[in-house]
Order: structure tokens, then sequence, then C-alpha cells
């Protein structure tokens, strides 16, 4: 009806009535936006959709139970279709025009570095659910994976004191995330258990890497040496097959020769037969042999959402049902999906997490997980050998490393800042825009 | 109950945790009396010695496995057997205890562990596992093996004695002793000095150096590094020793090096080989030649779902079943994209690589986008030991072997049939061919299927050592263009030898430059080969070059 009058001022007031009525509009009736920013094709396909799935389930959950203050839930699903600048693109979409309330996304720590300096220029929300190698905390995103104080250090203390490991092959993926944690762990082993150089083999491999002959038959001759020997394995996705089935041919026996793992999850063993594998370990703050009845209910549901009784749930997974309980909380307490009210209400919301306990959100964006150490058994599953006694909080800048053995991060008022340097007392500000292009020209 | 201390599984335990724990037992004890009573009505010990393997702690469980251990109880060996095998389980609602002798499906057929009655079936959800570690698991390993030695076939006399090697203390010298003299055996025999002779070099004794000198066991070179840096007569033997086994040592290395490049080039010639004859022969340049060997692999897994239970079998059939899949698909790209695409490579080139993004995605859509399990058969898995420190793996040995067959069909294929003949003279000379009445199209067709069948052959082989997913094809076709291009366009023969040399100077480069770089370098070489000698290894000489 506003076309048919002509008036040039007519319009400029009716603008400004839209103006105003919209947002009252939009806070009754209109869905919260969720937007979903998980590969959907390409090489991370493999990861990254089921994350997909969860959120989509979450969300049908959270919609059953009667939305999130009255106003349906609705999901926005893109596909940046595991291609690194496309993240930053299809991130750009959701908060401009999709005008997307809070993002769920991310797997690799490159495709995160290329949305972070979008996230803060549109101030979005994002959950990022991996773990990761640490050594970030931005004003814009919720860090919902572990941190390497909630899985890397943890898993050797629990290799060193109970398995009394002495030697150390610490074998990666040649990127951003084995090469950070494995330079935090050097130093620690070094610092805290007094390892030796020629004691630590350290070896990268390149992506999707498939011939392991050369480097499994290096390890056995490192762990043949008379001192007990563990391999700690950052190697990613893919390349953990043919490394695992080289593992069980050459006859490297978990009792031997134990290899932790800190990528190698539920899902990424549904793709390999674990008989020869059974007593390997990995560390995560999740397994879904869990035993408690919030993890069956979630297992349940997640049985039920895809139809299929094989069907597994990981690591990650928790850490989606995690983040998205803690924002739903936030937004319940903020009153409002404004980015500035749920950034500042989040901070130390509680929510159950999967494993009987609570996470909590910490003023560093970062939340408390327990740690565990499983083992594999023959069915594909862990069984959980060893805990901590209580959570860990999520650490952003490692103790272990010189350059950020200073900085912490505390997104609290007055402070405000990722980055705050204690020694110098003074706050490095944000520098998203060179971490992304240092990250992706890196790839 | 969780208790907090045991659940970290240590001996460090809290004073005032074991206070509790201590309490808590007595009030378990006081509780499961009349229960243990009424056990011990049907004159057995042995519900009080499984009772106690069903604890959280690990270290309580090492003690009821010593206990067990100790009781010489007849059935003993079964118990430990099961629990290390996982079969040893709790029924929830009665609390008797089984062992399962199949578990798979949902309903387990087990046995009484303390009768040894047949139980019937019973469903997984009503039972529940006694978990075991690490730990547990070599001590169980050992107990295991100690009862072998007396009462095992060969091999498991020979495990057991191998296993021994550097773990005798002065109360096993003595029964080894005895053991020894009635052991037949020449192989056990021969473990069993070595691992009485490790124990003799500890006590510093002269002739046990002799008897070690020359083995490649890691537990003796271990031992005798020890004795090594001492001073004296005993140390300057083993010195000696360990000289002459670094050397053999080194021999070793060298074949194993030069196996795992054979086994790495045979894979690499497998997957280069189909496009050898796409494009080689053909001159297509097939970018969806990946995609081709991953529907191979997949028809592996197809296979393996519609035969449960027989892996080997199923791993057989794919042979034939994985090669129509890749020809019929060949035949239809050739027939819908590249027949009309003949003579621009370039157009080609992009329009194969679309298809091999659509064939990647309808993977990803029709199957899923998660790896697919193949299992290994029985037969495939493991290795054969040559000696203490080389051994062959088996599914490698199986698919070097697979490579030369499909090589040798090639080659024969390409010599003594028709069809070869008929691709011969098209790829020499179309016009001429055409006009001697060879039906050219019909050819190029069945050249194609060929050539798309082989890559699903090199499916199905590559299915037994990597994930089988949509990306599986991505992470070949470099390789194979690398191979056939090194190896000399249009000639199997180049591909042979490119394949396998590329994959031993890759495996001869990766120990000391590392895995990324060793691929780097091996790129670089090919650059300057191709630089150097721009046809390849063999190239094709007179006028078929021109062809």
């Amino acid at each position: 009806m506003y076309q048919r009058i002509p008036s040039p001022r007519w319009i400029t007031a009716s603008l400004l009535a839209l103006g105003i009525t919209t947002p009252a509009l939009a806070q009754d009736d209109d869905p919260i936006k969720v937007g979903i920013l998980h590969s959907l094709s390409g090489t991370m396909a493999i990861s990254e959709s089921t994350l997909k799935d969860t959120v989509e389930m979450l969300i049908e959950q959270q919609n059953e139970r009667g939305g999130l203050l009255g106003r349906e839930l609705e999901p926005v699903v893109v596909d940046p279709a595991s291609d690194w600048p496309l993240f930053a693109e299809r991130a750009r979409e959701l908060l401009e025009q999709e005008e997307v309330d809070v993002i769920f996304g991310n797997w690799t720590s490159v495709s995160r570095k290329a949305v972070l300096p979008v996230m803060e220029e549109l101030n979005g929300l994002l959950f990022y659910p991996v773990q990761y190698e640490g050594e970030e905390s931005s004003e814009n995103v919720f860090y919902t994976g572990a941190a390497p104080n909630q899985q890397s250090i943890p898993a050797v203390n629990y290799l060193h004191d109970q398995v009394g490991v002495e030697r150390w092959v610490l074998a990666g993926t040649d990127y951003v995330f084995p090469r950070t944690t494995n330079r935090i762990l050097e130093a620690y082993l070094k610092d805290e258990f007094g390892v030796a150089d020629e004691d630590i083999m350290v070896n990268y491999t390149p992506f999707g890497h498939s011939d392991w002959q050369n480097i499994v038959s290096e390890i056995k001759r490192f762990g043949s040496e008379g001192k007990k020997t563990a391999v700690v394995s950052t190697i990613n996705g893919d390349a953990n097959v043919p490394f695992y089935r080289e593992l069980g041919n050459q006859g490297i026996d978990a009792a031997d020769i134990p290899v932790m793992a800190f990528s190698v999850g539920e899902q990424e063993l549904s793709g390999i037969d674990t008989g020869p594998l059974v007593g390997h370990l990995a560390a995560w703050n999740y397994f879904m042999s869990v035993d408690t009845d919030a993890n069956y209910d979630f297992i349940d549901a997640w049985i039920e959402y895809n139809d299929d009784e094989e069907v597994v749930t990981n690591d990650p997974m928790e850490a989606h049902y995690i983040g998205f309980n803690m924002w739903t909380e936030a937004v319940r307490k903020a009153g409002t999906t404004d980015v500035d009210a749920v950034k500042d209400a989040i901070i130390g919301v509680s929510v159950p997490n999967l494993s009987g306990g609570y996470a909590t959100m910490m003023p560093n964006h970062h939340i408390t997980k327990p740690v565990m150490v499983g083992e594999i058994q023959d069915n594909g599953q862990f069984a959980v050998v060893w805990e901590t006694p209580s959570t860990v909080a999520g650490d952003a800048w490692s103790d272990y490393l010189p350059d950020s053995r200073d900085l912490i991060a505390d997104w609290r008022k007055p402070m405000e800042c990722g980055n705050y340097n204690v020694e110098e007392g003074e706050c490095m500000g944000s520098d998203a825009e060179e971490q992304a292009e240092e990250a992706l020209s890196e790839d | 109950m969780r208790i907090p201390c045991t659940l970290m599984g240590q001996t460090r335990c809290h004073a005032a945790m074991t206070r509790i724990v201590n309490l808590w037992l007595l009030c378990l004890l006081l509780i499961a009396l009349p229960f243990a009573a009424m056990a011990q009505d049907d004159a057995d010990d042995g519900q009080a010695l499984l009772e106690a393997l069903d604890v959280r702690s690990f270290q309580d469980k090492a003690e009821a496995i010593e206990a067990i251990i100790q009781s010489e109880d007849e059935r003993a060996n079964d118990w430990l057997q099961a629990l290390l095998d996982g079969d040893l389980q709790r029924h929830k609602d009665d609390g008797r205890f089984v062992i399962i002798t199949d578990n798979v499906g949902r309903e387990w057929p087990a046995r009484d562990a303390l009768t040894g009655e047949d139980v019937g079936e019973i469903s997984r959800r009503e039972l529940s596992r006694i978990d075991i570690n690490n730990a547990l698991r070599s001590q169980l390993r050992s107990a295991l093996s100690m009862v072998e030695l007396y009462t095992g076939e060969r091999d498991e006399r020979l495990d057991a004695a191998e296993g021994l090697i550097g773990d005798v203390d002065d109360e096993l010298a003595d029964s080894l002793e005895s053991r020894l003299d009635d052991e037949a055996d020449a192989d056990v025999r021969n473990r069993l000095n070595q691992a009485l002779a490790v124990y003799r070099l500890e006590q510093g004794e002269m002739d046990a150096v002799e008897t070690l000198s020359g083995s490649l066991n890691s537990d003796v070179r271990i031992a005798l590094s020890r004795a090594a840096e001492g001073e004296g007569a005993v140390a300057d033997a083993a010195r000696a020793a360990l000289v002459d086994i670094e050397q053999k040592l080194k021999v070793n290395r060298g074949l194993e090096t030069l196996y795992f490049g054979l086994s790495m080039g045979s894979v690499l010639v497998l997957a280069a080989i189909g496009l050898a004859i796409t494009f080689g022969v053909m001159g297509v340049i097939n970018m969806a030649h990946g995609e081709l060997i991953m529907l191979g692999a997949y028809s592996t897994w197809m296979m393996q779902q519609l035969l449960p239970g027989h892996p080997g079998l199923a791993v057989l059939l794919s042979i034939p079943v994985g090669f129509l899949v890749s020809a019929l698909v060949g035949v239809i790209i050739e027939r819908s994209v590249i027949q009309h695409l003949k003579g621009r490579p370039l157009e080609t080139l992009l329009a194969t690589f679309g298809v091999s993004l659509i064939l990647q995605q309808l993977v990803r859509t029709v199957v899923s986008p998660l790896n697919r399990t193949v299992t290994t058969p029985e037969w495939m898995s493991g290795s054969v030991a040559i000696n203490d420190a080389l051994s062959l793996t088996l599914n490698r040995l199986y698919i070097m072997a697979f490579a030369v067959l499909v090589f040798v069909g090639l080659i024969l294929i390409m010599r003594r049939t028709r069809l070869g003949l008929e691709v011969r003279a098209v790829t020499q000379n179309r016009a001429m061919a055409r006009s001697m009445g060879i039906r050219a199209t019909r050819v190029d067709i069945l050249t194609f299927a060929l050539g798309s069948g082989v890559a699903g052959l090199a499916g199905v082989a590559l299915a037994q050592l990597t994930n089988v997913g949509p990306n599986l094809g991505q992470s070949y076709i470099i390789d194979s263009f690398m191979v056939v291009v090194f190896g000399g366009v249009g000639n199997l023969w180049g591909t042979l030898v490119a394949g396998l040399s590329l994959g031993v100077i890759n495996q001869i480069l990766e120990p000391w430059a590392g895995a990324v770089l060793a691929k780097i370098l091996v790129l670089v070489f090919i650059i300057l080969f191709i630089q150097k000698r721009p046809r390849g290894l063999f190239p094709q000489k007179g006028r078929a070059a021109e062809g």
C-alpha cells in the first residue's frame, strides 16, 4: 500500500516507520536465524557434514520445546565446500544477507582464521567445536573444543605417569595444529620431564599421506632401544586409516608402542577394522561409550534423527551440543539475541555436558572440560581408562611457549582483551586480518 | 559408585581414600558373604576369583588376575584367555559369569565360565564386559605364554620363547633349563638358549656373548649394549658382537627399503597402468581416472556388504566386479563426453575434471561423505618374518603379486589378442586402420573400457591399503600422470619401470628428507628429467611416435 503514495516525503516517513516497527515485529514473530557454516562437499565433508546434522537436530529439539524467547529457531545452512577463502565469503553472506544471530561452524584452523576478520568486522557470533592449537582468543568466537591444555598436555601426563613412557615420537600432519601442538609438547616434555633431545622424534607427513611403511618401520626401530616408547599422533583425518593399517600389519602392538591420537575419534574409526588396533589410545573430552543417561539420550536422539542404528557420536558433536545450549542459555539470560548482550551474558554460563558434569564458559571464551583417555576396542569404540578428577579450564595462550607465556585473555569489562600481556601491562589488540592472511597464504 | 583415585588406576592412592575404599569393601564383603557362601556350596572358589575381576580399578584387576594365576585352578587358562579376548562377561541380572563363544550380531552364544555348560544365546544388552587395559593385556599375555611354552603348538611355543628374551630372572632360569631338555624343536631351543644367554650375560658370563652374537633380536641387542658399557673381557666381546650385528642390520635395512620401494612402486604402477592405456595409447587426458579407481574400491566395499562374514571371498569376487563397474562407467564417460572432444585435449581435460567432481559428489550423496570400512581378510593381514629384523607385510606382498598379474595380463592383451592388434593399429594410424576394415569407434570404446576397468582393479587393491572414501581418487591422479609421463607415453613397460623406480627413490629419500620433502624432491627430479628427455624413459620410436 505504500507504493501507491508517490510523495517522497511519504516514502521517507514510511521507511522511518518501518525502521521503528520491524525490530518490534521481529522480536515477536520472526524466527531466530541460526547459521551453519560446515563443508558439505569437498575433502572436509567427511568430518563436517555430521556437525551440520547435529546443529539441525539441536534446533529441531529446541523448537519442540517451544523455541527460544517464544520464537522459532530457523537453521540457515551454507556450504563453504572445504574452500578456505569461501568460508569467509559464506560467513559474510550469513551475517550481511541472512542476518543470522549466531553461527555454528568451521573445522580446520585455517578456515577459522579465514572467517575471523569477518566475524570481528560485522560483529558476529561463532561457536567453534573442534579441538585446536590454541594461541587465539577472539571477541566474537567461542571455542567449545579443547585447547592444548585440555587434551595434549593431560594425555602426555597419562603416558608418562601411568604408562611409564620415556621416549616420544611426535607424528603429525604438516599444518598449523600439529606443528603448534608439537612445539608445545616438545617444550613441555623437556621442561617437565627432562626428556633428552635424542628421546624425541618428530615427524611430519603431508595431508592424506598413504604410504606409511618407512615411517612405521622407523618408529619400530626408535621404540626398540630398550626404553618405553609411545607415539603422540596429531595425524589428521584420512591419513589415519593407512597409518593404523600399517601399524597393525607391521605388528606394532599397543602394549609395546602405544599410539596416543588427538584427531582420531569414533567417526574416524568407523572406516577401519579395529581388531589389530585394540589398546591404542586417544585423548578427548567425550567418548561415545561414556556411561551417563544424558549421553544415552543424546545417542538415542541421534540414531532416531539419522534413522540409522550404526551412526556414531564424537567429541566435536558434544562440543556443539554444549555450545548450542550455552548460547540458548545466554540468550534467555540476556532476553535478546543481540550479539553484544549475548557476548556479555554467556560468560559464566554453565550447562550440563554429556559425561555427567558441567561445562562453564570462561572469560577467555574457552570452556571447562573433563579430559579422558580411551583405549580402542575391537568394536570401534573407546573404553575410558583414565579421566581427570575434575574439569579443566581451557587456556587460550600456552604457558609453555615463550611468545605466549605472558598473554592472557579476558573478555569481561574492563579488560575486554584477547591477548593482554601481563608483563608489559597492555593489550596487544586484534590482528585477525594478518592472521587470516598468514594462514591462507601458508595454505 | 565412583572412587576418584581408583579411577586414575594408580598406586599412590590417598590415605583417606584408602580408608573409604576399605570400608566400602567391607560393606561389599558383608553383602556378598551370603552369596559367596552359596557359591562355596557349589564347591567352587572360581566365583570368588572371577568376582574380584569385576571392579573398576585396573590396579585391583591386576591383583585379581595374579590371584587367578596363583590359584592353579584348572580353568584359569580358559578364563585368562577369555579375559584377554574380551569374551569374559557378566550377566547384568543374575551376576553369572559367562564366556562368549561368538560375538557377531546382537544375540551371542555363551557358556558358563564356571561349569562350562552351554547357556544358549544372550542379548548383548544384558551383558557387561570385564574391561582390560594395555597393562593388563601384557600381564595376561605373559601369563598365557608361559603356559603355552609347555603345552602349546610349535608356533605358540616359539612366540612364547621369543617373548621371554630379556625377561628371564633367577627363578625362571632354572625352569627354563629343564624345559630346554624336553624341547624337541630346534628353533624353539634356539630361542630358549638366547633367552637364557641374555640372563647369563647379565650375570657376566663370557660364553653367553658367543650364543648371542649374530642375533638380530632387539632385546638381545639391548642386553649386549648394556654389557658393552662396562669394562673387561665380556664388555669387549659384547662390543665386537654389536659391531657385527650393526653390520647385519644395515643390510637388512637396505633390503627393507627396497621392499618398501617396490611395494609403493607396485601401487603406483597399478594406479597408473589404466591411465597408460587411456592416456598413453589413446591420448585421452582423463582427469576422472582417479574416480574410476575410487569406484573399484567402493565395489570391494559393496561386495563385502553383500557377503557379510566372508571378507576374503568378497575381495576375490570384487576383482571382476570392480573391473566391470569401472569399465562400464568408463564407457559412459567415453560415449557421453570424450568422443565429442576428440583431438581437443584441453577441453577433454576440463570436461573430465568436471566429470571427476560429479562422480565424487555423487558418491558423497548416494553412499555417504564418510569413509567406508573395508575389512582385510585374515590371510592378507600381518606379515611374514624373514628374520628378527626383517618382516614383509602380507597385504603389500599380495598387492605386488596382483600388480604383476595385471601387468602381464595387459601386455598379453596388447600383444597377443585381436583387440590389442586393433588398438595398436588405430593409435598408429586411425585413417589407415579404418580403411583396413577396423571399426575405430568400437576399438575406442573397448580400449577406454579396458583402461577404466584396470583402474577399477587398482581400486580393489587400494581398498586394502587406504581409505575407501569419496576423496580416494584425488590422491592418486597426480601420481598416475607423473608415472605415465616419466615412463614414456604409450609404453606399458615404461610405466612399470617408472612406477617401481619412483617408489624406490621415494622410499630411499624419505628417511633422511622426511615425507614432505621426499615428495617434492621426486617431483623436481621428474621435472628436470622431462626437460632433458621430454618423451620419458622409453620414448616411442618410429612412426608410432608421431601418432
